[in-house]
């Protein structure tokens, strides 16, 4: 029966040899990448479009899946970039006034190999104990190309920024233009433009590896340094960009990868957490008034708070959790940054004041 | 910020005796406030009428006051214990409103109190119907548009402005009589101008139809600091118009896509941040299913039975959250007990889906006007957790006890596709079984929709279910097929039944935790429930806490109902503090999210599950334990006695076989001859003919009942062989597996003994008497203790009969024996070989912890050992009465006139030096108004007839006018008591209904020898009773009692105050 959404037989196999099996879902084949884990209940399709995620085989803890479809109206870009999908049941009849379908025939589309029907809650408990792996999705027979499948497991790398970014400048009018801020594109998530778009500001999105001509070129008010996937040291190029970029003296505001590639070009250091923040409940304390902010997340590495030259920059915000470094200021220039999403697309928007904060910034101008 | 310094000593108010809308859930928050306080070294005083709550137990509080929740009262013990501050949120809105009496009237600051939990300001912004309104205004956050007019042009003019449809709502109708949904400007003009006819002050309410719109609510917490979570967001199965209280509802919203979500979550963080809420709120909206349009139906700024559910279904503790913010700290202060390291100020996230699903007491109360609206009818609910929600509500059906264990209501299937879709046109309890049924008859799912609202998510899943059985049915049972029927939540039982075969194989469930984070960080909580999945966490968590202690499972008592409600859990918790006291583990498996028992420290572990047997074999699976209670639970764990003894499970405490004994009509009249104990006359039967038969030589009245059953469901006195077969077609409308009994009716004395029993000796703690003969059910009756007027010989009979039955049963704990005194007799009624309603009062008033002394001996301690002689205990100093609460105004139609089917929903208790001051005390705290002035109107039977006139005559002495229906005036005119005709129901005017309208009576005394059926005149004078809130008797020997009360001319202000901590 079609109904129960069998599907035929899909593996995943993790680095350490573990092999689960489920059922397929999405495109067949075989895929690579990252196995990390995400604890939002109903942002699934932000998931999917969040360029931070690009390369990585996502598995979603809340176990009922694409229960509203798919819409595009909320996301400039039905692009998916993860690679592979774990979910526990994906739901084959949504229903919400705007869906378009359901997320089966969209991860077709965009070529997402998806495995479904696996016990994601022992899976999530094994990343939790292990730190992320990499593993292989695949329909193929596991077992006979164990060997194999191990082998591209331990040959693949985390990809690289420049494979989601834009490559020319676009640029995007505010109705109410008051401000011109350049968007630094390591892999941007739409709520940054739109929250920017929302408080009067003209975007010009620019490959993050723009130099800091090109974009005084731009004569901004103003620089968003943006999210993006990856490790941020490998970013060399980028980071040495960054110091001139700041000493153009234009108020930045670095979110996600924008605040790792910042803090790098201040002389801190980045590490990787053994399964990271990702998720929509996420609490940040504003060291500034002690309040604590649910927020959204989607990173797997954060900035050394040891690390930090506490002579130029201090940290601002710390995860209430596991106490690492959420924000910094900046004391020698006007650059003020995040790790979590202050945007409200897909999550909470209890930060978006840090829009206004950044907008304080480029009035002082 | 830390605990406040200039917090010392805290009353709490708790919510009262158990009424529908008002249950349970408050004895949770108020218990895990009461332990908070506690653990922060403050002094807690502690006020309740409800006798039967864990939060009135000595271990919670420092004082604790049963006394009657009235203003004076609380005055009286603040006066009294002078507490520095006063926590007004967790008692539900009886707690919310007296402290904001207390507030308004300056006596709050007159006596240096403060008000913790809630600001009087925030409390008008939510409750003023205008303030409110002004409130979302102000913050932009959309109300339903609605506007008072008295003219038709202003009705049409305002619903110009709307849209139509828009509901007309005249002004102070009974029940909205003359109200309706207009369409059009042409249906409005008719509506309202018969509505405007209709409302005694001409005006009526326009308001904007949002009936089908989603409905969505959200819990939120918010501290001093501003700091604001919500903690879990619930979806109605029913859309807008079905009371939350009454719909089926799951966690977390399930057809809101990201945007929605936020968009709602941000309205409620809105709404809590202006209302200034330090603690927790309740926001509940409507969303439009086709657009983003919304609108705040309501917010309850203190913690609800969603906060209970919400607090449930995600493991975080929202009562104790919002006590320690009453007292100073903020979220990011308070640790999250689940993980053990992170803290209060995040947002829960789930890896399961949770249904909740009502309980109603429509199966007692057959002619009960079922209709779901606005006003809540369910007295409780059960919650399921599932990693699907075809599991999730498979297992809420099993656990709801309807005798059902999938969707498929059998009665339904006699319906034809008419019928069953004119039936969806009108909500009922029902309604999800007959969607189901309509899906099974393959009528499209789009008309579904159309018709009933009811989102196409949640239609999908029902016709999946719809499938799964289709395909079970169809062709061999395989193995993939009994696979994926596992997954769905189907038991072994229903899969054999549905496919006609023998499982291929026997899957067992796993077990997963809940813990507040889906699996982010390693959590603590010792909270599980089952699915089918690969993981048994349950088990990994049995072998890395390994403590060596024997494990013992006690089974809960499931849903609240009428005849099973939180006494039972009461007994449960106390049970599950022995047995850890004594050096065991102990595991708690129940199904209810309101109670104690359900908080997830209350046991070294919980289960979250069904109590039918497969579920309780896959948990006896995981745990291995040392043995189980099941006399705890009522008849919930009773049921399951059998089952597990097969098993070769240890039933700890009265054995499998004694309780069998206890309730197989022929094994226990056996034991009665051994015995030499009498019990009235009776005959087991199976069908109607027999039922006749049995009567008839028993001789009218008889009173019948169907065996194995609680709180008297389906009992009756039959005065006639129509009754006999009127009652003999609804029971034989549900499963009849065990026979009915049919019993010679005693009008005697009732006396109730609870006994404690270890095989040798036996403790009687008190004996309570009835006020109301045999007949009404003992849960209806007010019950004293000590009895007050049994005579010395009388009394050692029921103490020799006690002992008999108890050792001849081989009762290892508990036992509950009901006897009727009748012309110097003593017989026996019943035996329940198990814990009862009473337990808790009984143990609260004689200060002999019952449950905790019933565990040790179930554990092999003797009562010796303990330090009790056997008989009966001596007296206490005080008198105890219990007396009935009931949900009437609440269930429109059903009956009032009491009998042997139990009918109230919950009790308080009246503590004092005498039996009538006593007395007092448990009638105010019931909710007596005690008026001394006014009118009486009597219409009785005419076998009460020769002793309703001494009654009478006490109400002509106080002054009182007496009004009689024909019969009852013309023989009290007789015996020369002075009253005035009225005339019937069906009469004209003035007659009985006008003069209950005019405002002139106090007191209904009513009985009569037929009642039940809605359109009976006795009924309709009772109901209108009910409905004028005029206080209505329907026994002559409460009548008395209360006359008796009167007379003594004294008020509750007269009566003293007891801290029961003392006695």
């Amino acid at each position: 029966m079609e109904l129960f959404n069998k599907g035929d037989k899909a593996y995943l196999l993790l680095a350490d040899g573990t092999v689960y099996e489920g059922r397929s879902f999405g495109k067949k084949g075989t895929v690579v990448g990252e196995v990390v884990f995400t604890t939002g209940m109903v942002n699934y399709q932000e998931t999917f479009t969040d360029p931070s995620h690009y390369g990585q085989i996502v598995l979603q803890t809340f176990p009922l899946v694409g229960n509203a479809g798919i819409n595009d109206e909320d996301y400039d870009t039905s692009k998916s970039y993860i690679s592979g999908y774990i979910v526990r049941e994906w739901c084959n009849t949504p229903s919400n006034f705007r869906s378009q379908g359901n997320i089966n025939d969209f991860l077709v589309n965009q070529n997402v190999i998806g495995i479904h029907s696996i016990d994601t809650r022992s899976l999530t408990k094994k990343i939790r104990e292990c730190g992320v792996m990499n593993g292989v999705i695949t329909t193929d027979d596991v077992y006979a190309k164990k060997d194999e499948f191990l082998g591209m497991i331990s040959s693949h790398k985390e990809n690289t920024i420049d494979e989601v970014c834009i490559s020319k400048t676009a640029e995007y009018k505010s109705e109410n233009s008051k401000y011109r801020v350049v968007l630094m594109d390591f892999g941007y998530k739409r709520g940054i433009k739109d929250s920017l778009l929302a408080r009067g500001c003209d975007v010009v999105v620019m490959p993050y590896n723009s130099t800091a001509e090109q974009i005084k070129a731009q004569s901004p008010d103003g620089i968003v340094v943006s999210n993006g996937p990856g490790d941020p040291a490998q970013n060399k190029s980028a980071i040495e960009n960054m110091k001139e970029i700041i000493a153009l003296g234009i108020p930045v505001f670095g979110i996600s990868m924008g605040h790792q590639i910042i803090a790098l070009a201040n002389g801190a250091k980045t590490h990787k957490l053994s399964y990271g923040h990702r998720g929509g409940n996420q609490p940040v304390v504003d060291l500034g008034t002690g309040r604590t902010y649910v927020t959204s997340q989607n990173h797997g590495y954060v900035v050394d708070t040891d690390s930090i030259d506490n002579s130029i920059a201090e940290v601002s915000h710390i995860n209430a959790n596991d106490k690492t470094c959420e924000g910094i200021r900046y004391k020698n220039a006007k650059v003020i940054t995040v790790q979590f999403y202050p945007d409200m697309q897909g999550g909470a928007n209890d930060t978006v004041y840090l829009f206004d904060e950044f907008i304080g910034l480029m009035e002082e101008k | 910020m830390p605990l406040r310094k200039d917090i010392k000593k805290v009353l709490v108010i708790g919510s009262g005796p158990i009424v529908i809308g008002q249950a349970a859930e408050f004895d949770y928050a108020g218990t895990q406030a009461c332990r908070a306080l506690k653990q922060e070294g403050l002094e807690v005083v502690l006020v309740n009428s409800n006798p039967a709550t864990i939060m009135t137990d000595k271990a919670m509080a420092d004082k604790i006051y049963i006394e009657p929740l009235t203003l004076d009262v609380v005055k009286r013990i603040i006066k009294i214990e002078k507490p520095d501050s006063i926590l007004s949120t967790l008692g539900g809105q009886t707690g919310l409103t007296l402290s904001m009496q207390l507030a308004k009237e300056g006596f709050l600051d007159e006596h240096n109190v403060k008000l913790l939990g809630a600001d009087p300001l925030t409390i008008h912004k939510a409750e003023d119907r205008q303030a409110f309104k002004d409130t979302m205004e102000k913050i932009g956050e959309p109300c339903i548009p609605s506007k008072v007019v008295e003219t038709v042009e202003d009705a049409v003019e305002f619903a110009g402005t709307i849209d139509y449809p828009v509901i007309v709502r005249p002004a102070f109708t009974l029940g909205g009589t003359g109200g309706g949904i207009a369409y059009n400007e042409e249906e409005l003009r008719d509506i309202s101008t018969n509505g405007l006819r209709l409302s005694p002050i001409t005006q009526v309410l326009i308001e904007k139809c949002i009936s089908g719109w989603k409905e969505i609510e959200f819990e939120v917490i918010r501290d001093s600091k501003g700091n604001a979570i919500t903690v879990c967001s619930m979806e109605n199965l029913d859309p807008v118009g079905v009371h939350t209280g009454d719909s089926i509802v799951v966690a977390p919203a399930v057809t809101l896509t990201a945007r929605e979500y936020n968009m709602l979550r941000s309205a409620a963080i809105n709404i809590v941040s202006e209302l200034a809420v330090e603690g927790g709120c309740n926001c509940q909206f409507a969303l439009h299913p086709t657009s983003f349009e919304y609108a705040v139906i309501e917010v309850n700024p203190r913690v609800s039975r969603s906060s209970a559910l919400a607090s449930k279904a995600t493991g975080y503790p929202i009562a104790k959250v919002a006590t320690k913010i009453a007292v100073g700290y903020t979220l990011d202060e308070i640790l999250n007990q689940v993980t053990g390291k992170t803290y209060a100020c995040f947002e829960p996230t789930i890896d399961y889906l949770v249904v909740k699903f009502p309980k109603w007491a429509f199966d007692k109360f057959v002619y009960a006007k079922r209709t779901l609206g606005t006003q809540m009818k369910a007295t409780g609910e059960v919650m399921s957790i599932g990693t699907s929600f075809e599991q999730a509500i498979m297992k809420a059906v099993r656990s709801i006890e309807l005798g059902i264990d999938s969707m498929n209501l059998p009665k339904l299937s006699k319906l034809t596709d008419e019928e069953l879709l004119e039936k969806l046109h009108t909500v009922d309890d029902e309604r999800s079984f007959q969607v189901y049924e309509a899906i099974k008859r393959g009528i499209p799912l789009e008309k579904l929709h159309e018709i009933t609202m009811i989102d196409m998510w949640f239609l999908n899943k029902f016709n999946n279910m719809v499938c799964l059985e289709k395909w079970l049915a169809d062709g061999e049972l395989t193995e993939d097929k009994y696979l994926t029927a596992k997954t769905y939540g189907y038991l072994d039982s229903t899969i054999e039944r549905m496919s006609g075969q023998k499982c291929p194989l026997r899957k067992r469930a796993v077990y997963k935790m809940v813990d507040t984070c889906a699996g982010e960080f390693k959590a603590q909580t010792p909270y599980f429930y089952s699915t089918f999945d690969e993981e048994n966490e349950a088990k990994q968590f049995i072998e890395n806490n390994d403590t060596g202690k024997k494990k013992i499972i006690v089974f809960g008592s499931g849903p609240i109902r009428i005849g099973q409600g939180i006494e039972f859990d009461y007994c449960s918790v106390h049970c599950v503090w022995t047995l850890k006291e004594e050096g065991y583990e102990a595991v708690i498996c129940n199904n209810n999210p309101e109670t104690v028992s359900t908080d997830f420290d209350t046991g070294d572990r919980l289960y979250f599950d069904p109590l039918t047997k497969e579920d309780v074999e896959s948990i006896i699976e995981t745990e291995k334990p040392y043995g189980v209670v099941v006399q705890f639970g009522g008849q919930t764990a009773i049921k399951l006695t059998k089952h597990l003894s097969d098993m070769g499970v240890n039933i700890l405490g009265t054995s499998a076989d004694s309780i069998d004994a206890a309730e197989d009509r022929e094994r226990f009249d056996e034991i009665l001859e051994k015995c030499g104990i009498p019990r009235p006359q009776g005959h087991t039967v199976m069908n109607t003919e027999e039922a006749l038969k049995a009567a008839n030589d028993l001789g009218y009245p008889v009173l019948m009942r169907p065996s194995y059953v609680l709180g008297g469901q389906n009992m009756i006195i039959a005065h006639s062989d129509k009754d006999i077969e009127e009652y003999m077609e609804i029971i034989m409308r549900t499963m009849i597996e065990n026979p009915v009994l049919i019993d010679k009716y005693m009008m005697g004395t009732e006396i109730e003994v609870d006994a404690i029993c270890d095989g040798k000796d036996f403790v009687i703690p008190g004996i309570m008497e009835h006020i109301e003969r045999a007949g009404v059910h003992s849960g209806d009756s007010i019950s004293v203790y000590p009895a007050q007027t049994l005579s010395k010989k009388i009394q050692n009979t029921i103490i020799e009969y006690t002992k008999r039955l108890s050792l001849e049963l081989k009762v290892i704990g508990l036992v509950n024996i009901q006897y009727v005194v009748y012309n110097n007799e003593v017989y026996v009624i019943e035996v329940n070989p198990r814990s009862s309603r009473t337990v808790p009062y009984i143990s609260k008033v004689t200060g002999i912890p019952m449950v905790d002394i019933a565990t040790k001996i179930m554990l092999g301690a003797t009562l010796k050992d303990l330090g009790y002689e056997s008989g009966l205990y001596p007296s206490a100093d005080y008198v105890a009465v219990k007396v009935p609460v009931f949900s009437f105004e609440k269930l429109h139609d059903v009956d009032t006139m009491l009998g042997p089917e139990m009918k109230s929903t919950g009790e308080c208790l009246g503590i004092a030096k005498t039996f009538e001051d006593a007395l007092l005390k448990g009638l105010v705290a019931a909710g007596f108004d005690l008026k001394r002035e006014g009118g009486v109107l009597i219409s009785v039977r005419d076998t009460d007839k020769p002793e309703i006139v001494a009654v009478a005559d006490k109400f002509s002495q106080m002054g009182f006018d007496l009004y009689g229906t024909q019969g009852t005036q013309s023989y009290l005119n007789r015996n020369m008591i002075a009253t005035s005709l009225v005339n019937k129901v069906s009469d004209e005017e003035p007659n009985v209904i006008s003069l209950l309208e005019s405002g002139k009576i106090h007191y209904v005394i009513s009985t009569s020898e037929k009642g039940r059926m809605p359109a009976r005149d006795s009924v309709k004078m009772r109901r209108k009773s009910v409905e004028r809130s005029i206080c209505s008797l329907t026994a002559i020997d409460t009548a008395r009692a209360l006359a008796n009360v009167l007379m003594t001319e004294r008020t509750i202000d007269d009566v003293e105050l007891v801290d029961i901590t003392k006695i």
